[in-house]
């Protein structure tokens, strides 16, 4: 039903030191469709849009996002995270459909 | 031109649409507010929300939202047919509690941001957008 390949796209720096703030990016293609857009037919296209968006570090919470149809598409998030040992970012987004898109990005800290 | 009853009475009417609709608009946009903060009253606080004055294309806006010390933080776009845009919350491992995101502006309006802080108060914050094409469809 999607008809779209979701491609999330994650940025991290590959090193930090113990306790730096690190910037994460991500981005991921959806259309975010907010029920309100008319199609060429002059049908109204329904809601489908990612509802909520997570990052852990280490299986603790970095920020969690509930999201609503007002964000654009492609949904582009930028937030800050601390780093206090090395290991693994975890994001996920949770789609209206129920499908869940993951990616993890690692990082080396010391 | 002479004003006939009739005009006077159309002009009285039309200067009262001009005033009730923009009250109209903020009740709206108080009422998202209490909805956030269930009533309680709005202090004083760090909260930043930057935006650009000038926003060619409605479809993507960047905007940044930054409050040390903030439990949430939620985003509006009150004249948007959903007004609300966003709800970031921030765990143990956020760094600056600061999120930028792209949203979708229907029209020129002010761009709310309110933070929960960790003590229960609120923040409240606004940025004027000047939008050229709006991006909500329909």
């Amino acid at each position: 039903m999607s008809g779209f390949d979701a491609r999330p796209r994650v940025r991290v720096p590959r090193t930090a030191s113990v306790d730096e703030v690190v910037l994460v990016r991500t981005l991921i293609n959806h259309p975010m469709e907010n029920g309100h857009r008319v199609d060429t037919d002059g049908t109204t296209v329904p809601r489908h849009i990612i509802n909520r968006f997570t990052c852990t570090f280490n299986g603790e919470t970095v920020i969690e996002m509930e999201i609503e149809p007002s964000l654009s598409a492609n949904p582009f998030i930028e937030f800050e995270a601390r780093v206090p040992e090395s290991g693994e970012f975890a994001f996920t987004w949770v789609d209206d459909d129920g499908s869940i898109y993951e990616d993890s990005a690692s990082i080396t800290v010391g | 031109m002479e004003y006939s009853r009739r005009h006077t009475l159309a002009m009285g009417l039309g200067g009262l649409f001009v005033t009730v609709v923009p009250i109209r608009v903020s009740a709206d946009a108080a009422g998202l507010i209490q909805a956030f903060t269930g009533g309680a009253d709005i202090v004083d606080g760090p909260l930043s929300i930057s935006a650009p004055e000038i926003a060619e294309n409605g479809n993507a806006v960047p905007v940044t939202v930054t409050c040390p010390d903030a439990k949430s933080i939620r985003i509006l776009a009150p004249a948007n047919p959903n007004p609300e845009v966003c709800t970031v919350h921030f765990g143990p491992l956020a760094g600056r509690h600061t999120a930028t995101t792209r949203i979708r502006m229907a029209e020129t309006m002010d761009v709310i941001a309110l933070a929960e802080m960790s003590d229960g108060s609120f923040v409240q914050a606004a940025a004027n957008v000047r939008v050229t094409i709006g991006g909500c469809g329909g």
